[in-house]
C-alpha cells in the first residue's frame, strides 16, 4: 500500500535513524575497534601498543621460546578442538532430548500445549548464570549427588567422586543452558505437521520407527536444524558453564577470551581469539542459510 | 431515459503498475470507465483481475501510475484518502477491534470534526438503517460475521459519502445470509440514493443487483453495460464464458452481411447477423447459452448429434450433445426429463436472436 | 487361552508411547536444578551444600548486606533506563520494517536488529570493552546502560513486530478512509492497537537486561557492579548460603515478570 502522494523514504529514514546510529555505533563500532586492536602488538602493562602486528593471529598456533625461537605450541589448538567437541556433543545431546519431547508437547491440545510451551520458554528467560550455579550444589564435593550416595552408603565420608571440573560437567552445563533452545524450533515445524500424514503413512504399512524416519524427521528438519544452529554456537562461545563447572581448569574459547581481558590482559591475543570465534560463527551461519535455502529450494519444487 | 445523467467518477487511462524488487505487474491497463450517480454500479472478474485495485484507486489507498480519476468532475487523484469524500466498506470489514460498534460508527464524524450533537443522532439514524442500534456498545468481536457486515456498512454510510465502495462484502458470510444481505444491499441504495461502486468475482451477485456492470479481466475491462446486455450480448469469447453458461461453437461463414449466413462444423445452417469484419468462408465462432436451444427426437440417419452425457440436476438437467469433435451443452427443462435418454440422436433449434457471432 | 475378551488397547497413530514420560524426565532436567537450589536457600546451615533444617536466615542476612543492596539498586536503574529506550527505538524500526512496504535498507536494517543475537555474546562482551576502553568513555553505569541497550533491541523487536504483523493493515486505510489524517490515524488506530505488542517488548527487554551478566561484566567498572555480576563474585569467592537467598529471588522476579508477559500475550491473542 502506497496512499498517494506521502513521502514515505523520509518517515522510514526517521524511524531507522535511532536503530542505524544505536548499532552502528555500538555494536559495529566496537566489532570494528576490536578488528583493529587484533592487528596490534600487545603492550606489557596490559594495553595495546599501536603498531601493526600480526602477533595476536599468530600466538594462536605458535609461541616464543625462551631463545627467541617460534615453536608450535598447541595448547589453544586443543582448546579449540575442545570447544568444538563440546559443543558438537551438546547439540547432540539436546537433540536426543528436545525431539520426543518436542514432539509429544506438539501432539497436545492447544490449551496444554501453550502451557508445556511456555515451560520451556521459562528458563530461557532466567539468569543463565544462577541456573548454572544450580549445578554446583548439585555436582559438587559434598553436593546433593555425593551426599545421597553417602546416605545409600555408597561412598564414604572423605572420597569424592570428583564430578565437578571435567568435561562432562561442562557438557551437562551447557546442554542444560540451551536446551530450550533446541525445542522450540522443532516443536514450531511439528506443529504445523499434518497429522493425516501420519495415519497415510500407517495406512500404507509404516510402523512407528518408521513413521519416525520416515515422515516426521524429514518433515521437521527444519526445526532440526535450526535448533542445532540455536544451540551450537552459543555452545562454541560459552563461558559461564566452563567457567563455574570447568573451574578455569577446562578453557573453551568462550572462558580462554574473557580469561585474556579480565586476568591475562593480553588485548591483541584476545580479540584475534575473538574474531577467529566470530569467523567461525560466521561459518556456521552461512552454511545454515545455504541449508534453507536449499530445503526451501526442495519445498518450492514440490 | 429522459433525465440527464450526471457523471459521479470517471476514470480515464488509469494505469496501475506494481513494482517488486526488478518485476513489474500490471495490475490495470489504460482503463476507461464512467459511473453516473445514483447507480448500483458492479466491477466483475476473476480474483487478480485488477478489479480491487480500480477501488483502491478510487479510494486512495494506492498511487496512480498514469491517467485520472474525477469525482464530479473534480480530480481525486492527488488527495489522501482522508480528503476523497468517498467511502469504503473493506473485505474482511476491518471493523476498530479497540473500539465499541458506536465508536466506530462515529469514527468519520469526528474526524470530519461534526457537532456532538450530530455526532449522536447520525450515529443512531445509519445504525438504526442497518437494524444495529442495539448492539451499540458491543465490542466488534462480539458480532456475528452478519452483524460485523452491518457495523461496516454503517461506519461507511454515517458520513454521507458521495459514493460507497464496497470491496467483495458477501464473500465472508454464508450463501443464506449472502442472499438476503444481496436484497438488502440493493434496497440500501435505492433509498440512500448514494452511488455503489460494488467490487465482486460472483457474477449470480452482480447480475442481480447492479445497474450497470463493467466486467475486467487481466487488468483490462472487456464490456460495460446493464445485466441483460452482458448476458445475452457479451461482446468477447471471456464474457461469454465468465458470465453464465456458454456454448462456443467453430463455423464458417457463408455470406456475411447484416442478414448472414453461417454454417456451423455440425453442419447446421445459421440465419444471423454477422459483422462486417467478417468476410465469406472465414472462420467464425458462434455463442449460444445452453438454455436457448431446444431439442427434439430425431434418427441416426437424420441427424450427426447425440447424446454423450445425462446429468439429472433434479428440477432440470443438463445434457451435452456430441459431433465430429464438437460438444454442445444444453439444459434441459423438467417437462422433458423423461422423454430423453443417453445416445439418443436428436436435433437442434434455437431462436435466430439468441445465436451471436463473437471475437 | 482366554484371548477373548483382552483388547489391545486402542492408540492413535501418532501417538507413540514412551515420549510422555520422556517428557517428563526432560521437565525434571530443566526444573529439579531450578528446586534444589530454592530448597537450599532455605537451608540453615552456615555449609551451602549440608542441609540442616529449615530457616530464613539467609534472606534476612540479605536485607542487611549493604553491596547486595547497591547492585540491586544498579540493576534496577539499568534495566529501568535501557528497556525503555530499546523499546522505542524497536517500536519505530518495527513501524518502519513491517509498514514501511519494501525499500533499499530493509534488508539491512532488519540485518542490524538481529546482530547482537547472531554475535556470540562474548564477543560483544569483550568489543564493548575494548571500544570504550580505548575511547576513553568510563561513565561507569552509563557505559552499561547503552551496552544493555543495544543487546535489548531485538528481544524487544520481536512481540511488537509479531503484534503490527498480527494487525489488519486495512485497520489505518479504514481510519485514513473515514477522514483521519496521518498522525490521528496513528494516535487514534495504529498506538492502541500495538500498546499490548510494546509493552510485552518492554517486559522481554526488561527481563534480558536485569539477567544480562557478560556484558556487564566485562562493561562494568568498580563501582557499576550489577547483581549477576556481583552473585559471580560471591559465587567465586566460595559458595555460600546467602547466594542461594539472593539467587532465587532474582529468579522468582524473572518468572514472575515473564509469566505476567504470558498472560498478557494470552489476553491480547483472545
Amino acid at each position: 500500500m502506497n496512499i498517494q502522494g506521502e513521502n514515505k523514504t523520509q518517515n522510514r529514514i526517521l524511524s531507522l535513524l535511532p536503530l542505524w546510529i544505536v548499532i552502528g555505533i555500538f555494536m559495529i563500532g566496537p566489532l570494528l575497534v576490536m578488528a583493529v586492536v587484533s592487528l596490534m602488538e600487545s603492550n606489557v602493562y596490559g594495553g595495546v601498543h599501536f603498531k601493526f602486528s600480526l602477533s595476536g593471529y599468530r600466538q594462536i598456533l605458535f609461541d616464543t621460546n625462551l631463545f627467541d625461537e617460534i615453536e608450535f605450541n598447541p595448547a589453544y589448538l586443543i582448546i579449540i578442538a575442545r570447544s568444538f567437541m563440546l559443543a558438537l556433543a551438546a547439540t547432540f545431546l539436546s537433540l536426543l532430548i528436545g525431539f520426543p519431547a518436542a514432539y509429544f508437547i506438539s501432539r497436545q491440545s492447544d490449551r496444554v500445549k501453550n502451557i508445556l510451551i511456555f515451560l520451556v520458554t521459562i528458563p530461557f528467560w532466567t539468569n543463565l548464570l544462577i541456573r548454572t550455579f544450580a549445578w554446583i550444589i548439585i555436582l559438587g564435593k559434598g553436593g546433593v549427588i555425593e551426599s545421597s550416595f553417602n546416605f545409600f552408603g555408597l561412598l564414604d565420608e572423605e572420597s569424592s567422586l570428583n564430578l565437578m571440573y571435567t568435561n562432562s560437567a561442562i557438557l551437562i552445563g551447557l546442554v542444560y543452558s540451551y536446551l530450550p533452545l533446541m525445542v522450540l524450533p522443532i516443536y514450531a515445524s511439528m506443529e504445523k505437521m499434518d497429522l493425516r500424514l501420519l495415519e497415510a503413512a500407517t495406512d500404507l504399512y509404516s510402523n512407528r520407527i518408521e513413521l519416525i524416519r520416515k515422515i516426521i524427521l524429514p518433515l521437521s528438519m527444519p526445526g532440526i536444524i535450526g535448533g542445532s544452529i540455536l544451540v551450537f554456537v552459543p555452545c562454541l562461545g560459552a563461558f559461564i558453564a566452563p567457567d563455574l563447572l570447568g573451574g578455569g581448569k577446562k578453557l573453551l574459547l568462550g572462558s580462554l577470551i574473557q580469561f585474556q581481558f579480565s586476568y591475562a590482559r593480553n588485548w591483541p591475543f584476545g580479540a584475534a581469539m575473538a574474531m577467529f570465534l566470530l569467523a567461525l560463527v560466521i561459518l556456521v551461519l552461512i552454511f545454515n542459510a545455504r541449508l534453507n535455502r536449499k530445503h526451501r529450494e526442495y519445498a518450492n519444487q514440490k | 431515459m429522459m433525465e440527464k445523467k450526471v457523471n459521479a467518477i470517471d476514470v480515464r487511462n488509469v494505469t496501475k503498475i506494481y513494482t517488486s524488487g526488478n518485476t513489474q505487474t500490471k495490475a490495470l491497463k489504460s482503463a476507461n470507465l464512467t459511473i453516473y450517480d445514483n447507480e448500483f454500479f458492479t466491477l466483475l472478474g476473476p480474483s487478480g483481475c485488477g478489479k480491487t485495485t480500480l477501488l483502491r484507486l478510487i479510494a486512495g489507498f494506492e498511487d496512480i501510475t498514469e491517467g485520472s480519476i474525477n469525482l464530479f468532475n473534480q480530480e481525486i487523484v492527488n488527495l489522501p484518502p482522508n480528503k476523497r469524500p468517498v467511502n469504503t466498506v473493506f473485505q474482511q470489514y476491518s471493523l476498530f477491534p479497540h473500539l465499541n460498534v458506536y465508536e466506530n460508527v462515529a469514527f468519520g464524524l469526528r474526524r470530519l470534526k461534526k457537532d456532538a450533537s450530530l455526532v449522536e443522532s447520525r450515529t443512531f439514524e445509519v445504525l438504526e438503517l442497518v437494524q444495529m442500534k442495539e448492539y451499540a456498545n458491543r465490542k466488534p468481536n462480539q458480532l456475528s460475521g452478519g452483524q460485523q457486515q452491518r457495523v461496516a456498512l454503517a461506519r461507511a454510510l454515517a458520513p454521507e459519502p458521495k459514493v460507497l465502495l464496497l470491496d467483495e462484502p458477501l464473500s465472508a458470510l454464508d450463501l443464506k445470509l449472502r442472499q438476503a444481505m444481496r436484497f438488502e444491499l440493493k434496497t440500501l441504495q435505492r433509498e440512500t440514493g448514494i452511488t455503489f461502486v460494488f467490487v465482486t468475482h460472483d457474477q449470480e451477485e452482480a447480475l442481480t443487483m447492479s445497474d450497470r456492470i463493467a466486467v475486467i479481466n487481466e487488468g483490462e475491462i472487456q464490456q460495460i453495460g446493464e445485466p441483460e446486455q452482458i448476458y445475452e450480448s457479451p461482446s468477447n469469447k471471456f464474457v461469454a464464458n465468465f458470465i453464465g453458461e456458454a456454448n462456443l461453437l467453430s463455423g464458417v461463414c457463408k455470406t456475411p452481411g447484416e442478414n448472414g449466413v453461417c454454417e456451423l462444423d455440425t453442419g447446421h445452417e445459421l440465419n444471423l447477423f454477422v459483422p462486417p469484419h467478417i468476410k465469406q468462408n472465414d472462420k467464425v465462432t458462434i455463442f449460444i447459452r445452453p438454455e436457448r436451444i431446444k431439442i427434439e427426437k430425431s434418427s441416426k440417419d437424420k441427424s450427426q448429434l447425440s447424446i454423450s452425457e445425462f446429468t439429472y440436476l433434479g428440477n432440470a438437467a443438463t445434457i451435452q450433445l456430441k459431433s465430429n469433435n464438437q460438444l454442445i451443452n444444453v439444459n434441459l427443462p423438467i417437462e422433458d426429463l423423461k422423454i430423453f435418454k443417453k445416445d439418443d440422436y436428436v436435433d437442434i433449434h434455437f431462436p435466430k436472436e439468441s445465436a451471436q457471432v463473437i471475437d | 487361552m482366554q484371548t477373548k475378551n483382552k483388547k489391545t488397547k486402542f492408540r492413535y497413530v501418532w501417538n507413540f508411547p514412551g515420549f510422555g514420560g520422556w517428557t517428563a524426565i526432560f521437565f525434571g532436567f530443566l526444573y529439579i536444578p531450578i528446586f534444589i537450589l530454592v530448597c537450599y536457600s532455605f537451608n540453615s546451615s552456615k555449609f551451602a551444600m549440608i542441609w540442616t533444617g529449615f530457616s530464613f536466615r539467609w534472606y534476612a542476612k540479605l536485607f542487611s548486606n549493604d553491596d547486595i543492596q547497591t547492585a540491586t539498586i544498579n540493576s534496577f536503574i539499568v534495566a529501568f533506563a535501557a528497556a525503555p529506550l530499546a523499546t522505542i527505538i524497536a517500536t519505530f524500526s518495527a513501524l518502519a520494517l513491517v509498514r514501511g512496504g519494501e525499500f533499499r535498507f530493509r534488508e539491512f536494517s532488519s540485518g542490524l536488529i538481529t546482530l547482537p543475537l547472531m554475535v556470540p555474546e562474548i564477543v560483544t562482551a569483550v568489543a564493548t570493552l575494548i571500544f570504550f576502553a580505548s575511547l576513553g568513555i568510563n561513565l561507569g553505569l552509563i557505559n552499561v546502560i547503552i551496552a544493555h541497550t543495544v543487546f535489548c533491541i531485538p528481544f524487544a523487536f520481536m512481540p511488537i513486530k509479531a503484534a503490527l504483523e498480527a494487525m489488519d493493515p486495512n485497520l489505518e486505510l479504514a481510519a485514513r478512509d473515514l477522514y483521519s489524517d496521518k498522525t490521528s490515524t496513528f494516535k487514534t488506530i495504529t498506538l492502541p492497537l500495538l500498546t499490548p505488542g510494546i509493552l510485552s517488548g518492554f517486559m522481554l527487554a526488561f527481563v534480558i537486561s536485569i539477567d544480562d551478566f557478560i556484558i556487564t561484566l566485562m562493561v562494568a567498572g568498580g563501582g557499576a557492579t550489577t547483581l549477576p555480576v556481583y552473585i559471580y563474585s560471591m559465587v567465586k569467592m566460595g559458595v555460600s548460603p546467602e547466594v542461594n537467598a539472593v539467587s532465587s529471588l532474582m529468579l522468582a522476579f524473572s518468572i514472575f515478570i515473564v509469566t505476567l508477559y504470558w498472560f498478557f500475550n494470552r489476553k491480547i491473542n483472545n
